[in-house]
């Protein structure tokens, strides 16, 4: 794919006959939806007849993700991975969020070995609306025996639903596994310089994608990965290496160069998705387990950020998981979202005269914040969104967005004033300093609330029934 | 300082102290982690018998039988533009009084692509310091509960047990609304500071916008020379009575707007009417992890990519204000079920200071010792230029945890 191709690029492969099938004005608008990605070029019906067949092929060409897609497992819990369509977060929403694996070994005792297995299944954490989880095992063959990799494998497909990799040099413990996960799609770990033709093999036999590891070496990862394409194998994953510590610049550099070579010189051979592996920190024995977890979470973290579309991890330390799984929601939000919503009155539950009134910012992460903890904890209330510009509370008052006269302006506009019979306003703590002139220009009695929203139950049990 | 720590706990032995190494006391609460003996070693390569192979199926013509030779060469770009330096402290010679000198800034190429460009310049890191005391976290209270009265005693502990290369006297206590406390004596505090610390220094205001221009203005007097830099000039405030003064007394400014580019094209242009680029620092405003982290990243990426492509209105270092990733509930509620906070909060920090690097943040200004020493060892590691044996990297795979 060219660096950059515009909507007029799009737009002379159309049949450019402004039919208006496709529900768009003109095919020029709909040229410049298909950049966006907002179509697909199969919602217009006349490219998909015969005579525009070739266009067809040049333009799903064009739009072809310069990171390929492809699926790890199958069912339920089938991952998503690569399909990449910008190196830049800000430039579209990033396809297909990292997938997590953690890792096991094949030898573990079984009740260990499902005991984490359910573990990483099971794992949830819920932000801001969304269920945040892992994705898949990495089962390590450590043994490199065979028969304990198959019966490890087995035991994990007879008990979980979850996408496996399966990890090993050796193209014989891979079969093992790969004969006991059949139609389950495992990812295979991994080709490499010296045994890539029995595992490409594998790879056709077993249909299953398969990674390329060549480490700090991507003249050797790129040749590896197109003689694997040539050789038939058509998803590939990349794994330029994992270094710690003082090696850390070469593989960010790797990182790096591949996905800018996929996107920048559209080389297809680096064009799939990279594998990153923080568990590689663990073979630093000294360290106590706190230490190499959070080096673990710091390096994940870098990694995610810097285009690896598969992590493989080692701790499932809950203090760990946490910053790992939010960076990714946040990386992979649409980057357009505004910073903030509509501001006015909102009602929670069943409201009524006696009702409290809380007030907080337009800045759609504070205003979620404190919606999700309202409702999550099921309280009666009215909410006072006031158009701060999007900012917080904290920069809000800081940069005089938020200010007495704003919210005093609030209470007036929003009509609450008709709804209680009472005159008393919870404010966040971030914005006291309004308290005095709020209440000489509103004529309201303003509690100074708590610092979080988290505190927000407990604040109203404790002072809202009292004063009320 | 006293040592407070849990005895019955051996995070506190061998955990933390470890990350903290030299500075050797925290405060424990609701731990309880056992250490296991972390045990590695790598099994001989055991080769077992293979299971039965299935047929191959039908071989398709040309199938390759060695590894195809492939031209490389790193996808270089070219970058018409490039940041400024910055330099930040003035030694005697240069007409201050500091023991050091730094510089941010000088890039050619973006962040972390060695490929295209090293970086010139480490980042740098200020630690906070506040003229009154204030609600702290309590990880990261457990570290100043001894300094929160005395400025002074706060920034030494700051540059001589936690490794700052710079501090930020936040001068709280001026705003109208808290103390109200008067230039004159907010200069004096100042005038302290730099006589107990020797690294170049940071003067933060209240965030009371008249009276933050008056402060930065007093206080850029009294540091005559220093090179400090005032924080903050935004569009908010008269900024151009604080460029003013930076210009004067030879100060460089934080240009502080709020996650929009074009505010901070709009205030950087008019902050260039009075004074040259080096002279000025960008802030676009840090979010948290999970609470906006994701906005500073894209708009940090996006200022060094412009200023890299030729955007002279953007072509100055970066800063973040870190220490706001303490307002995520994540880093500082005492929530069991999250793992302990006295890790999860530190950790917090780290990462939002990891993540901007990565976008180009030239300038740090943090809270927690811990996230300081993270991100100075990650940024050491990343400028050793060593490298890993292949050999090495491969190891994960078959190693014993």
């Amino acid at each position: 794919m060219p660096e950059k191709f515009g909507p007029l690029d799009i737009y002379a492969l159309l049949p450019k006959t402004n039919c208006g099938k496709c529900a768009e004005k003109s095919c020029m608008a709909f040229a410049t939806r298909l950049i966006e990605r907002s179509v697909t070029a199969e919602q217009c019906p006349p490219m998909l007849e015969e005579k525009h067949k070739k266009s067809m092929e040049k333009l799903r060409d064009l739009l072809r993700p310069p990171i390929k897609e492809m699926t790890v497992g199958t069912g339920e819990r089938v991952a998503k991975i690569g399909g990449k369509l910008v190196m830049y977060r800000h430039e579209l929403t990033y396809q297909n969020p990292t997938a997590i694996a953690v890792d096991v070994t094949d030898e573990m005792p079984d009740d260990e070995l499902l005991k984490r297995v359910k573990a990483i299944e099971s794992y949830s954490f819920t932000r801001i609306g969304e269920d945040l989880r892992l994705d898949m095992i990495a089962v390590r063959s450590t043994s490199s025996d065979p028969a304990k990799f198959g019966k490890t494998v087995r035991i994990i497909v007879e008990n979980s639903k979850m996408p496996l990799i399966l990890c090993s040099f050796e193209p014989n413990v891979l079969e093992a596994g790969l004969v006991e996960a059949k139609g389950r799609r495992p990812l295979i770990y991994a080709a490499k310089k010296d045994n890539w033709k029995e595992v490409a093999d594998l790879a056709l036999m077993y249909s299953c994608p398969v990674a390329v590891f060549a480490p700090n070496d991507l003249q050797l990862l790129q040749s590896i990965a197109s003689t694997m394409m040539r050789y038939g194998v058509e998803d590939l994953v990349l794994d330029p290496g994992t270094s710690v510590e003082t090696g850390l610049m070469d593989t960010l550099d790797n990182f790096t160069m591949a996905r800018q070579a996929a996107f920048v010189k559209g080389d297809r051979a680096l064009g799939f998705p990279i594998v990153g592996v923080p568990l590689a920190v663990w073979s630093k024995k000294e360290d106590p387990p706190e230490i190499t977890a959070w080096s673990e979470a710091c390096l994940a973290s870098m990694l995610l950020t810097r285009y690896a579309d598969v992590l493989i991890i080692h701790a499932l330390e809950p203090w760990t998981l946490l910053p790992i799984i939010t960076l990714r929601q946040n990386i992979y939000t649409d980057p357009r979202k505004p910073t903030a919503v509509e501001a006015g009155l909102k009602t929670y539950g069943q409201v009524d005269e006696n009702s409290p009134v809380l007030m907080t910012s337009n800045f759609s992460l504070t205003f979620y914040t404190v919606a999700n903890d309202i409702e999550s904890n099921k309280i009666n209330c009215y909410l006072i969104v006031v158009d701060t510009e999007g900012l917080s509370i904290q920069s809000a008052v800081a940069g005089r967005k938020l200010t007495a006269e704003k919210v005093a302006e609030a209470i007036k506009k929003t009509g609450i004033e008709g709804k209680v019979k009472h005159k008393k306003i919870v404010i966040p703590q971030f914005a006291a300093r309004l308290r005095g002139d709020l209440e000489d220009m509103s004529g309201w009695e303003v509690l100074v609330g708590p610092q979080d929203s988290s505190g927000i139950p407990q604040f109203l049990q404790q002072y809202w029934q009292k004063k009320a | 300082m006293e040592k407070k720590k849990d005895s019955s706990s051996p995070l506190t032995d061998k955990a933390i102290f470890e990350l903290l190494s030299r500075f050797k006391e925290i405060q424990l609460e609701d731990v309880d982690l056992e250490i296991k003996e972390l045990e590695l070693w790598i099994q001989p390569m055991a080769r077992a018998l293979a299971p039965p192979r299935r047929a191959l199926p039908p071989t398709k013509p040309a199938k390759p039988t060695e590894i195809l030779k492939t031209e490389f060469a790193p996808p270089i770009r070219q970058y018409s533009g490039g940041v400024c330096e910055v330099r930040l402290g003035a030694k005697k010679a240069e007409g201050g009084s500091r023991g050091t000198s730094l510089v941010i800034g000088g890039e050619k190429a973006p962040p972390l692509h060695r490929f295209e460009g090293t970086m010139p310049h480490e980042p740098l890191v200020a630690l906070d310091v506040f003229d009154m005391p204030i609600p702290l976290a309590a990880p990261v209270k457990a570290h100043f509960k001894d300094v929160l009265q005395d400025p002074v005693a706060w920034a030494k502990l700051c540059v001589d047990k936690f490794g700052a290369d710079m501090i930020t006297i936040h001068l709280i206590s001026t705003d109208p609304s808290i103390k109200n406390t008067p230039a004159k004596e907010a200069a004096k505090l100042v005038e302290n500071i730099l006589q107990a610390v020797d690294v170049p220094i940071v003067i933060g205001g209240s965030g009371a916008p008249e009276k933050d221009a008056e402060i930065l203005e007093k206080t850029a007097e009294v540091a005559a020379g220093e090179r400090v830099m005032l924080n903050s000039a935004n569009l908010d405030m008269d900024f151009k009575r604080v460029a003013q003064a930076a210009k004067k007394y030879g100060q460089v400014v934080l240009s502080w707007t709020q996650l929009d580019i074009n505010n901070q094209k709009k205030l950087n242009r008019e902050l260039l009417d009075i004074l040259p680029r080096e002279q000025i620092v960008i802030d676009p405003t840090t979010a948290a992890l999970g609470y906006g982290l994701e906005y500073t990243f894209s708009i940090m990426e996006r200022i060094r990519l412009a200023a890299l492509l030729g955007d002279q209105d953007l072509q100055m270092p970066l800063a973040s204000g870190t220490t706001n990733s303490w307002a995520a509930r994540e880093a500082w509620m005492k929530t069991p079920e999250w793992g302990p906070r006295e890790l999860r909060g530190p950790l917090w920090e780290t990462i939002t200071s990891l993540i901007l690097f990565m976008a180009g943040c030239d300038f740090f200004m943090m809270m927690h010792p811990a996230a300081v020493k993270t991100l100075k060892d990650t940024l050491r590691a990343l400028s050793g230029g060593g490298k890993a044996p292949p050999d090495e990297i491969a190891k994960w795979v078959t190693m014993k945890v």
